[in-house]
């Protein structure tokens, strides 16, 4: 077991990785209540076409169904995986994202037990016809429910903008045609194909003996047979620079519009400390220009066309990535003008200066040490980094390292109308 | 040991409230002005706190205020409104680093109460009137944020329910006030009307951290001073009769929010209180209870269907999403769940069950410092000092038979439903 001190957070993290591939981290936190734990596969929604396990031949899976798989993994043949944790006095979920599949637990007490419990619902999967069927209803309203939701809309709608081909266009849970066609062979293919310890990754965090906590997680996965792992192939089809549509307009039943603008990715291939670095610059980027003490930020609110709902955001994955800006507005296409002016200025005369750039890496630095206050954000982004090849701990560092030039880069490559989209949510009239 | 140590200091017209801890990275401090809910002035109680928070007389533009945050590490600084039973309540909240895990030895904390106080005691304020390009900024944004409620189908029906069951009293006031009221707010009314609350509403201060007590003490002492003032307690109000109603509302939505509201009859600090709590984790508050089981999993009809109380207006409300043409077979499974519970039809394992997720529940929400005040400030609301090693222990120590009763106490009020055009027969 390898110990790694972050000397200036006072936080130590154990990390070892087992036989069968598993990656495992422990990281204590004193004077905490609860423990919590992730359980997370590499596998997420843009992961629609591959190989399966012990075939040759790629597949294309309908969309929505690394979500399906997620529902049903909880269902057992004796009964629902959430009774049982809430017998150990914990509460369970999971959730699936672009490129994970995450099942997780806290607990303040029978911290053991519950972890056996997460580790073994996991790893042993029960499908059949019956229960199938059944999550469709359940899925089918969750379906319904994002539907009605005017910022999800937006949100899908701005990416779906920007990509032709990648399948981070596809809705996280598909659709209800899509998750018709679902079976419960294609889920036990999926299953093995993404499930291997070696594509996954168990994150403890809590206040829990490291060294029994360790040995109790080697002796369960020492007691199961894996196959031996072969690398996964999946297959993505090639993407062009330009946006796929430059304009959405999603009538909806509402009484204020919204609207965003999306920005496609470059340079999306890096892994590891490069694309740390450019996540981070390009987040100081988006806090200059935008964040509440920002010029632009001053301007859009004094003249009424955003309110405080107005925020950006940026996401980064190996394959894709995109900022997007924007929020509620009275006037959705001249928010958009705006917001497009804004980027173009900073790109031909930035007024980004020293000073405020320094401001803004204070601002992200206190930010961090704030996040690390919760246990979720740690497990939860400690593992997303992990499977890039980069290093939670290592943002203050990289922040601080962050000069001009980089920004100026960042922008440089980021900025470019044709990589630009524009999303709106209207009322119906 | 206790599960918190809170300390409170009654000072002159403030009770400050602290409580010492070393397992987060960052401190928090958290204002809260408390009044009664009042038609009068609840629309100025949602403009007040976001005109106080865009400026200051040091600070007289938004970007210089949020500039001077960004330098302190990023302390965050944000407003919050809340209903508590009768009570309208104002948050005013800071996060700031512990300059422990700093390379800057900056003392965070003192500079973050110092600019609270600016921020409270110093507006931007000429000839008695509020700077009147900030008010009208915040005038149109708060509109907007009512507008907005009706895009939020979830947010709506509740809200929808709340209004239609809660008619005649207080409650039925939305935390955002009235949009048809935000234009006739003049700067000197908002103006009179914060000289009103500053000096009359119950105002309480949190401080959560790695602190050193007495120097906080000493701090609070010397730059918050306040008039003292007298409590304001509000009558409970109640219909005498209660008659099943139901509400339905039809709009272009593809899924139905059905929202359902029942009085409890039980606040908090009554001796049944912790038997609700307990009958709400078997009934309707957790993924192991009866709505989850028996509207989700058995009948396939939600993806969410759950229950939640309202501690000091003495509400139960259950929420879930289904289909428009399902309301008759969900409404009824519901009902027949809380039957299920009025005549004891659960096990003692639900009991054992439920009891320690809510345990769980509770410690949990220790873990951040938001939690802490969340819980903590029911005793403010409800005028009491129960701790919450006795809050653990009550829990505990409820039998099947007090869940029983207090179920027996609960009396359906309301259903209101938005369902899909042309799906209501």
């Amino acid at each position: 077991m390898e110990k790694i001190s972050f000397d200036q957070l006072q936080e130590e993290l154990y990390h070892e990785k087992l036989e069968n591939g598993l990656e495992v981290y422990i990281l204590p936190k004193k004077g905490f209540n609860k423990t919590y734990a992730t359980f997370t596969t590499k596998y997420g929604s843009i992961d629609n076409h591959f190989v399966p396990a012990g075939k040759k031949e790629l597949v294309k899976v309908p969309d929505g169904i690394a979500h399906f798989l997620e529902h049903k993994l909880f269902e057992k043949e004796d009964g629902d995986v959430f009774q049982q944790f809430s017998r150990q006095g914990a509460s369970a979920n999971a959730f699936t994202s672009f490129t994970r599949t995450a099942y997780l637990f806290s607990s303040t007490s029978d911290v053991e037990k519950n972890l056996e419990t997460l580790i073994d619902f996991v790893q042993y999967p029960y499908f059949s016809e019956k229960t199938v069927e059944k999550e469709k209803g359940i899925i089918g309203q969750e379906i319904d429910m994002y539907d009605d939701n005017p910022d999800w809309r937006l949100y899908f709608g701005a990416i779906q903008n920007l990509f032709e081909n990648h399948p981070v266009k596809i809705d996280i849970a598909g659709t209800k045609e899509s998750i018709a066609e679902i079976t419960k062979d294609m889920l036990y293919e999926c299953y093995h194909t993404f499930y291997h310890p070696s594509n996954m990754l168990l994150f403890i965090v809590g206040p829990v003996q490291v060294e029994e906590i360790m040995k109790q997680i080697k002796e369960n996965q020492a007691k199961k047979t894996f196959p031996t792992q072969v690398e996964i192939e999946r297959k993505f089809e090639s993407e062009k620079e330009d946006v796929s549509e430059k304009k959405l307009v999603l009538p909806m039943n509402v009484h204020s519009s919204k609207c965003l603008v999306s920005i496609k990715a470059t340079d999306t291939e890096k892994q590891g400390e490069e694309m740390l670095k450019q996540e981070l610059t390009t987040n100081v980027l988006l806090e200059l220009l935008f964040g509440r003490s920002s010029e632009n930020y001053d301007k859009l609110y004094s003249s009424g066309l955003i309110d405080e709902s107005f925020s950006f955001d940026y996401t980064q994955e190996k394959g894709f990535g995109f900022a997007m800006i924007g929020g509620d507005t009275n006037n959705p296409d001249q928010l958009a003008t705006e917001i497009k002016r804004m980027l173009e200025e900073e790109k031909s005369s930035s007024k980004i200066t020293v000073e405020s750039l320094e401001r803004t890496k204070k601002k992200k630095i206190g930010a961090f040490l704030r996040a690390v206050n919760s246990p979720e954000y740690i497990a939860n982004q400690f593992t997303r980094y992990a499977f890039n090849d980069m290093n939670l701990f290592d943002v203050v560092p990289v922040l601080e390292a962050i000069k001009i030039e980089d920004i100026h880069n960042v922008a440089d490559n980021l900025i470019s109308e044709n990589r630009m989209a524009i999303c709106q949510v209207v009322p119906k009239s | 040991m206790a599960v918190v140590s809170e300390t409170i200091k009654e000072m002159s017209g403030i009770k400050l409230h602290m409580v010492k801890t070393d397992k987060f990275k960052t401190n928090t401090i958290i204002f809260k002005m408390k009044a009664p809910l009042q038609k009068e002035n609840v629309t100025k109680r949602a403009l007040l706190p976001n005109v106080l928070q865009s400026n200051s007389k040091k600070f007289p533009t938004t970007g210089q205020l949020r500039g001077y945050l960004d330098e302190l590490y990023g302390a965050t600084f944000y407003i919050d409104l809340g209903k508590k039973g009768e009570y309208h309540t104002i948050s005013f909240a800071m996060e700031v680093a512990n300059e422990r895990f700093l390379s800057d030895p900056t003392p965070l904390l003192k500079t973050a109460i110092d600019f609270l106080v600016e921020v409270l005691t110093n507006p931007n304020v000429a000839d008695g009137e509020f700077h009147n390009e900030t008010l009208e900024k915040e005038k149109r944004s708060l509109k907007q944020r009512i507008q907005s409620i009706y895009d939020d189908k979830m947010k709506y029906s509740n809200n929808r329910l709340i209004e239609e069951m809660c008619k005649e009293e207080p409650y039925s006031l939305h935390v955002h006030g009235k949009e048809s009221e935000v234009d006739s707010i003049s700067g000197k009314d908002l103006y009179a009307y914060y000289k009103k609350a500053l000096a009359e509403d119950e105002l309480s201060l949190y401080i959560i951290g790695d602190i050193e007590e007495q120097e906080v003490e000493q701090m609070v002492n010397d730059k918050f001073t306040f008039s003292s003032r007298a409590s304001q307690a509000v009558e409970k109000k109640q219909p005498v009769q209660i008659e099943e109603k139901v509400i339905k509302e039809e709009q272009d939505v593809k899924q139905g929010k059905l929202n359902i509201g029942y009085r409890t009859n039980v606040a908090y600090g009554d001796p049944d209180y912790f038997a609700l709590q307990v009958f709400n984790g078997v009934y309707g508050g957790f993924s192991h209870s009866k709505l989850f089981i028996n509207v989700r999993e058995k009948a396939s009809l939600a993806y969410y269907a759950a229950s939640r109380v309202e501690s000091h207006k003495g509400l139960l409300m259950v929420m879930s999403g289904i289909d428009s043409s399902n309301f008759e077979k969900a409404v009824s499974i519901i009902k027949e769940q809380m039957q299920a519970m009025k005549n004891g039809d659960f096990s003692d394992d639900d009991l054992i069950q439920t009891k320690a997720v809510i345990r769980n529940q509770l410690l949990e929400t220790l873990d951040t410092a938001r939690g802490i005040v969340e819980i903590l400030y029911h005793n403010v609301v409800a005028g009491q000092q129960i701790q919450l090693d006795e809050w653990l222990q009550r829990i505990e120590t409820v039998t099947k038979e007090e869940v029983v009763k207090v179920a027996n106490k609960i009396q359906l009020d309301t259903i209101y439903f938005l369902t899909g055009k042309g799906a209501t027969k």
